[in-house]
């Protein structure tokens, strides 16, 4: 039941994306044709929006339906090396070595491509398996941990147990996805050069209308019945168990649906970056993930999007200013959200305008988290606070990935290239 | 002769050696509402839990309509038309009345139907039906979570309605409502009685009279005796194990309580 009121404010809610997604979509761009906006920030912009995609399954799988998983940069991962391995083989003979292998391989003295290389070749089944490979892990994974009945704390520490898991498992060469130094010198990506302004600008916008389509498809979803059934698990899971919901289902589904959002956010980043390395899935990652929608403020849609676009916005302006301090800013910030603002930024604001008397409370389901359970408050706590911390301590590490990240292609092998050396001191 | 629609036999529910529910012989009449009283921990609750398979036991058999309850799970049992009402009102607290309805109402419960569900002018009908039973007309675009103590009872009520269960299971619905509000629920669950059949718990006396009806007195976890509620009030063994010591309106007991602090151990312990 909607009141007129509320109506109006799912409008101007709706209105205001609109808007946004215009800007990103139109404005953007042309600005970016005529020299305003510089390349390296359209480019930098583009691979914030893939985060946003990331967090906007965060979203709905942890602020909807409460289950907060600390593995989404794995499915990110996934579907991002999944792409790169595709780029890479289309890379050919023009890479560093000349070889028909990527250079990594040539280092490892692996003669033949790996079996499982093959099908990347051609586009279309590697962009397929892009999209299947983290959702069919997700579905898997999670069929398993729900009909458990696996839930709150331990979920989360299992999907993180997985994280390391995962992350060990490609930093080890064995696995022939190039390893610590993951895989880069990516050429062409359909035909197009990546390294063209246009092509970038094009991606630009793909991602952008991909970011737009998904937020109003998930808008879409929480306002059905679905959505409701969602948040209905994370009121009260026993209750909706005995309505006669098959809620290891609808859990399933949206940790797929998450899955699913994290993986193309990751096959948009990759193209976009040049490289993708272990260090985007370690642990760290995915807390961060998780830190993007607790300060955008989780339950909302459009909060994990500005959270995410807004701590690594901060992120890159910190890096950049203060080199040397600018993990405490952020973990200053992490912190002052746990404090005081559990509900991120945009229930911060919701509440701003309702102390101002611009709008009475009014029954906007996903604004409320009163009955969530205390343990998830805790958890959430601890995680941000885990996140604070990593983010205090690990400063840089960090620093070195967004380096390596924003780097040539060339420069990037040649730290791949040292290292190598090292190796073989070693 | 009327038909029956819950047939329980030996069954045993025990924890870690403890045996918490241990009923011989259990029968339920369609559109029979059926009392349970009976000291705390003694077992009445499990044996609920049992019914809606939120429990599995470890003997025994509760058949329904040539089913055993025993061997389904949670949903089946919804399916096969039994809906639980928990003690604690469990309610979703984010959505508002009309969607707390709107869930409970018997649609598909499939994953991509609910994506595409559109609400039909004869459940938005009976949801307002519903929610004008229980009194909630008034409150349907509220959130859950602001209502009242008792109100969340009978949204929870209200939920069971829609399900349109065959049995009911309805967990002590007057604990923590005011004498008031307690005898409206006891109007509304001798509505319900003449569509549904019903298993109530309770601890209140003074409810139990209201409802009137055939009483079941569980007690370490058997079946002490079962009969109209005039007949087990005078039974002395009910009197000695259960009766005797909370007998008495709510008034009493809190007055006891206030003037006797020693006893208040041995009426709240087993026995």
């Amino acid at each position: 039941m909607k009141t007129p009121r509320v109506f109006g404010l799912f409008a101007r809610r709706e209105r205001t994306a609109l808007v946004l997604a215009g800007l990103a979509i139109v404005v953007v761009p042309i600005l970016n044709a005529f020299g305003v906006v510089s390349d390296l920030n359209l480019n930098l912009m583009g691979r914030w929006f893939c985060f946003a995609l990331a967090a906007l399954g965060i979203d709905l799988i942890w602020g909807y339906t409460g289950i907060m998983s600390l593995c989404q940069a794995v499915f990110f991962c996934l579907g991002g090396y999944c792409i790169g391995m595709h780029m890479l083989l289309k890379t050919g003979t023009k890479s560093v070595y000349g070889s028909s292998l990527p250079d990594f391989m040539v280092w490892n003295q692996v003669k033949a491509l790996p079996w499982f290389w093959e099908p990347f070749r051609h586009f279309p089944v590697a962009l397929a398996l892009a999209l299947a490979v983290p959702v069919a892990f997700a579905f898997v994974f999670g069929f398993f941990a729900f009909r458990s009945r696996i839930k709150g704390v331990y979920f989360s520490i299992i999907t993180q147990a997985l994280a390391l898991a995962m992350w060990l498992i490609f930093l080890r060469n064995e696995t022939m996805l190039g390893g610590t130094n993951g895989l880069t010198d990516f050429k062409t990506l359909l035909g197009f050069q990546l390294s063209d302004p246009s092509s970038k600008r094009w991606l630009y916008v793909l991602t952008a209308v991909i970011l737009a389509l998904a937020y109003f498809g998930a808008r879409y979803m929480v306002g059905s019945k679905l959505g409701k059934v969602l948040v209905a698990i994370r009121d009260s899971e026993h209750r909706l168990r005995f309505t006669g919901f098959p809620v290891t289902r609808y859990k399933l589904f949206a940790f797929c649906v998450a899955a699913l959002l994290a993986a193309i956010g990751g096959i948009l980043y990759v193209p976009q970056t040049g490289i993708i390395t272990p260090g985007r899935m370690d642990v760290k990652s995915s807390l961060e993930m998780i830190v993007w929608a607790a300060v955008g403020g989780r339950g909302t849609l459009g909060g994990p999007i500005l959270g995410a676009i807004g701590v690594s916005l901060a992120y890159s302006f910190l890096t950049s200013h203060f080199p040397g301090s600018w993990s405490y800013f952020l973990g200053i910030l992490f912190i002052t959200v746990v404090l005081f603002f559990p509900e991120g930024a945009v229930g911060a604001l919701a509440k701003l305008k309702l102390r101002r008397g611009k709008a009475k409370p009014a029954p906007i389901p996903e604004a409320s988290h009163a009955s969530q359970s205390d343990d998830d408050a805790r958890l959430s706590g601890t995680v941000l606070a885990a996140g604070a911390g990593t983010a205090l301590t690990a400063s840089a590490e960090t620093t070195l990935t967004a380096n390596a990240a924003t780097t040539n292609a060339s420069a990037a092998s040649a730290t791949v290239e040292a290292t190598a050396v090292l190796k073989e001191s070693v | 002769m009327t038909k029956r629609i819950l047939h329980v036999e030996d069954l045993m529910v025990s924890f870690d050696g403890f045996k918490a529910l241990d009923i011989a012989f259990f029968e339920l009449e369609e559109k029979e509402l059926r009392v349970v009283i009976g000291p705390n921990g003694a077992g009445k609750t499990t044996f609920m839990d049992v019914l809606c398979g939120k429990t599995k036991p470890h003997t025994g058999s509760a058949m329904m309509e040539g089913k055993d309850l025993v061997s389904l799970n949670e949903q089946e049992i919804v399916e096969l038309g039994v809906g639980r009402k928990f003690q604690t009102p469990s309610v979703f607290g984010s959505l508002s009345v009309f969607d707390n309805l709107m869930l409970a109402f018997k649609t598909d419960r499939k994953v991509w139907r609910s994506l595409f569900y559109r609400l039909t002018p004869q459940a938005k009908t009976r949801i307002e039906e519903v929610a004008e039973t229980v009194g909630l007309k008034d409150a349907l675009s509220m959130q859950a979570a602001f209502l009242s103590h008792g109100q969340k009872q009978w949204l929870e009520i209200g939920m069971l309605i829609l399900q349109d269960p065959k049995l009911l299971l309805i967990d002590e619905p007057a604990a923590g409502m005011t004498d008031e509000e307690t005898a409206k629920t006891g109007r509304l669950l001798l509505d319900l009685a003449d569509r549904h059949s019903i298993i109530v718990i309770e601890h209140d006396m003074e409810f139990v009279k209201q409802l009137a009806r055939k009483v079941t007195v569980l007690c370490e976890g058997k079946i002490l005796t079962e009969g109209p509620i005039e007949k087990v009030q005078d039974d002395p063994q009910v009197i000695e194990r259960y009766l005797g010591r909370s007998h008495g309106t709510r008034a009493e007991k809190a007055e006891r309580l206030a003037t006797a602090p020693a006893a208040v151990g041995s009426a709240g312990g087993n026995p």
